[in-house]
Order: C-alpha cells, then structure tokens, then sequence
C-alpha cells in the first residue's frame, strides 16, 4: 500500500464517521480537528474502523499519529505494509 | 394554595400512520391503521408499526449515527413541538426549561446490536462501540434532546413501562406547578421494535399478535384477539403554566384536569382491575369530576385476550351504565402497542375531539368479545357526539404500574 492508498483508507473511514462534512479539501499537512468537526469519540471511531475494516490496531499511546492525513499515512503506511507481508 | 392551572399548548408526534397530530386524526377518522411486516433478528419477518418521519428535518447525518432511534424521535417531536407552541424558543432561558420523557425501557436496541456486532469478531470485547455507554444510559432519549434543543435545565427519562407516557405529562405537571421550570417538554417515546428481544419474549408470554393482513393485527376488544403489535413513536407536548401561556397568547388545547399514579402489588404482568379502577378513580377525584362528566376514555386495551377484560371490568366498576355521554374508545387498533410511547400518542390522538366533537372509533373489531361489551364503546366507524368537554387517557404498565391522565376543554 501506498501513502496515497493509505490517505485514501483514512478518509474513506472519516466519510463514513463524519457524513456531514465536505472532504473534497481535506489539506493533508493540516490537523483534521482543525479542518473538520471531528472529537475525541470520532477519533476513537477512525481506531474502530482500522481495526474492524483493515485488521490494524493503534495503541493509544500512538493516537497522536492520526493527528493528519500525512502521519496518518506514514504511520499506518508500514503497518498496512507489514500485515501484507504477512498474507 | 391552589396548584397552577396546566395547559398543552403545542404537540409534536411520530405515529406509525402519521408524522403530525393532524395527518395522525386524519387517520384515525378514516380508520386508516399503519402496521406492516419487518425482518426481526433472528426471528424473521414480524408484524410492528413503524415510523416514517425524517430524523435529517431536525439533526446531521452524524447525530443520527451517533445517536440513538429512541433519541431520534424525540428530537423530532420535541422540535415539532416547540414549533406547533408558537413559543419564541431562543428567548426562553434554557436553564428553565424541563425535558421529561417517558420510556418503556431503554438501553436494549443498543445493546443487541453491540452483541450482534461482536459476533462478527468471534466476540472479542475489543470491537465493542465506545458508543454504547452513553446510548444506553437511560436518559438518552432526553439527554439528545437536550443536546439538539441547547436545553439545560433538567432532562431525564421516566421509567413506568406501559403506563411512561402519560407519567411524562404528569411529572412535567408536578414540576410547573413546583416550579422547578417554566416550560416543559414531556410527552413518551419508543424504539423498541429494534429489539428482538421484546418480540421474543411476547411471542414466549404467547402475547405477540399474528394475522395474514398487518393492519387487521391489533385488535382490543375483538373475540380473535391474539395478542400486541409492537409500535414505535413518541409524542411530546408543550406544558406551561395557564398564566405564562396566556401571557405569550398561545394556543391551548386543553388543561390538565388531573392524573393518578399506582401499583398492583400484585403480579409481574397480570394487570389488576381493582388497583386500575383505584387508580382511575383516584385522578376523577383529583380534578373535581365523576364518572359521567368524562365524555372519552381512552383504553389501554393492548389486545391480550386476558388484559383487555380485566381493563374492561374496572372500567365497568368505574363507569358502570348511569354514564350516558361516556364514550370509549382505542388507539392501538390502529398503531399497535407503542410502549413508552402509548398513553402519549393515544391522548395526543383524541385532543381534536374538543374541536371536531367526534370520537374515533376502536377499529378492526369484528366480533365483540362479550366480556369487552362496554356501554358507549365506538366500534369501527368515528362518532359525532354533543358534546367533548374531558378526555380521561389510561396507560398501564407491567410490574402493576398504572396512570390515568385527565385534560379537559379549556374554558378560561
């Protein structure tokens, strides 16, 4: 998976989570609780649904990660990677 | 000190057969029942109302998601409401206003669903929603709407299984008069045909009804009664003091004459005559009248082939035959048992009566049971009658929980 593909999940996830929110513009450099109506549950959600949809989990301790979309990707980009390998 | 005089100046509804009051007495003039078949988990296809009002008039696409259904419909009604008050809403002082809804139960929707979730994950807790704490507390249905309404005065549930939605108007009633608030949104909501559990365990009590045509299921009265049609919905109203409604010139439709509130003591589901007629009996007292100045009563008659004669014969032991201008009717012919929402709805569905003097019928009744042979029962077609001036609404509940609610015309 690519960092594109991986922004691609993140935001798919966070279409669903915030169905009210235009996410045509989503700036990738800029924390998404600056840009979109997001809390602390809705990130929980995004945890979810990662763990759900794609088998990946993210320990509390790395929440800080998911801040944007860009370390999102490079966070979750070799995890995704990983768990390839593994299949 | 005599209490403050109570009026109902706005109702806000969601009905199997109807999104308003006045779409609602349209149907029930018309003897238009909204029952339909539903696939229930694990169950299969089962006979329920369902609502069909829009959650987005009044809520984003995320609340809804993050909410609950019973949340839902009382954001719906609560608005719809506030809007048939009249009442300048933003100018009221928030902390003043009191949100009081009845519900049957709640928390099992959500909790069935969580469990049905992490079956998918060969339950495994960690799937479980982070949701389902604030879903399920029991307050939820007026905790969201207290979020949605920016209310901040007190918002919290009533618990009285069956007989919740008239306890909503009866608390909202205590506490004007208190004055713990200066307005009240009250009224009964239910979720639960999104529960199978409550489908299961009438259908194990032998009490869940069958019939080939949904809108011929729910039957009080009739010989071939079998048993409830699960409904959801809710009504709300808007409760003010006479004094603070005719200072804002609204609209009212009519003042709380009086209400009761008792137990049986006797039996986790069997209803008991004599604590109902007690209970009846008690609320005429309370607002001053007898037994032949209430010109409607309501029943709760929910189509058990047992609840609907022990009903009727407190009603008999109440109303006997020297009560010529009574007239009996019921509205879960129509719409089903909408539990926590019932007595709320099923008041809401008469209160025209004051305006139009005609009482809508108990339909689908087309072989009396003898037992249910009440005087001034109104069978299948609406009556026009001389004169509506009391609305007497009953709503029992299992654990031996019974209310009776009294409005009555208002006349300054």
């Amino acid at each position: 998976m690519t960092k594109d593909e991986c922004k691609k999940v993140v935001l798919d996830i966070i279409a669903d989570i915030a169905p009210d929110e235009d996410l045509s513009n989503v700036k990738p450099d800029v924390r998404l609780r600056d840009q979109l109506q997001l809390d602390s549950m809705d990130f929980l959600d995004i945890v979810m649904e990662l763990r759900k949809r794609h088998g990946i989990e993210v320990p509390e301790a790395d929440y800080m990660q998911l801040a944007s979309l860009d370390s999102s990707a490079e966070y979750l980009t070799p995890k995704f990677q990983a768990l390839a390998a593994k299949k | 000190m005599k209490p403050s005089r109570i009026v109902i100046t706005g109702v806000g509804l969601t009905a199997p057969n109807g999104n308003s009051l006045a779409e609602f007495r349209q149907n029930l003039l018309n003897g238009q029942a909204g029952i339909e078949r539903i696939e229930i988990r694990y169950m299969g296809p089962q006979l329920a109302g369902v609502c069909h009002f829009d959650a987005l008039k009044y809520q984003k696409k995320k609340e809804v998601r993050v909410g609950t259904r019973a949340g839902s419909i009382s954001i719906y009604c609560a608005r719809e409401a506030l809007a048939d008050s009249g009442v300048n809403f933003e100018a009221l002082p928030k902390d003043r206003v009191g949100i009081y809804i009845g519900c049957t139960e709640h928390g099992n929707v959500e909790t069935e669903n969580e469990i049905y979730n992490i079956s998918k994950f060969n339950y495994d807790t960690k799937y479980w929603s982070h949701y389902h704490n604030p879903r399920t507390v029991a307050n939820n249905p007026a905790g969201e709407a207290s979020l949605n309404l920016g209310v901040t005065g007190p918002a919290y549930t009533i618990g009285a299984a069956c007989a919740a939605g008239n306890m909503g108007l009866i608390h909202a009633t205590q506490m004007l008069r208190l004055g713990e608030v200066d307005f009240a949104i009250c009224g009964g909501v239910s979720e639960s045909i999104h529960t199978f559990g409550i489908f299961a365990g009438f259908k194990s009590q032998n009490a869940l009804a069958t019939h080939e045509d949904p809108h011929k299921a729910s039957r009080p009265f009739d010989k071939a009664r079998n048993g409830i049609v699960i409904a959801e919905g809710g009504a709300l109203y808007t409760l003010e003091r006479l004094e603070d409604a005719q200072a804002r010139g609204a609209r009212i439709y009519g003042e709380i004459a009086g209400y009761h509130v008792n137990s049986d003591a006797s039996d986790y589901v069997l209803p008991n005559p004599t604590r109902q007629a007690e209970c009846v009996n008690a609320a005429l007292k309370r607002s001053g009248l007898k037994a032949s100045d209430i010109h409607i009563v309501n029943t709760h008659a929910t189509a058990t082939p047992m609840g609907d004669i022990q009903e009727c014969e407190a009603i008999r032991a109440v109303f006997g035959e020297g009560c010529p201008e009574t007239y009996i009717n019921n509205t879960k012919s129509y719409i089903g048992h909408a539990m926590g929402a019932a007595g709320a709805l099923e008041l809401a569905g008469n209160l025209p009566s004051f305006d139009d003097l005609t009482v809508h019928p108990t339909i689908n009744v087309d072989d009396l049971d003898p037992q249910c042979a009440l005087p001034g029962l109104v069978l299948n077609q609406p009556k026009k009658v001389a004169k509506v001036d009391t609305i007497l609404n009953n709503s029992f509940g299992m654990l031996g929980i019974n209310s009776t609610l009294i409005v009555k015309r208002f006349v300054p």
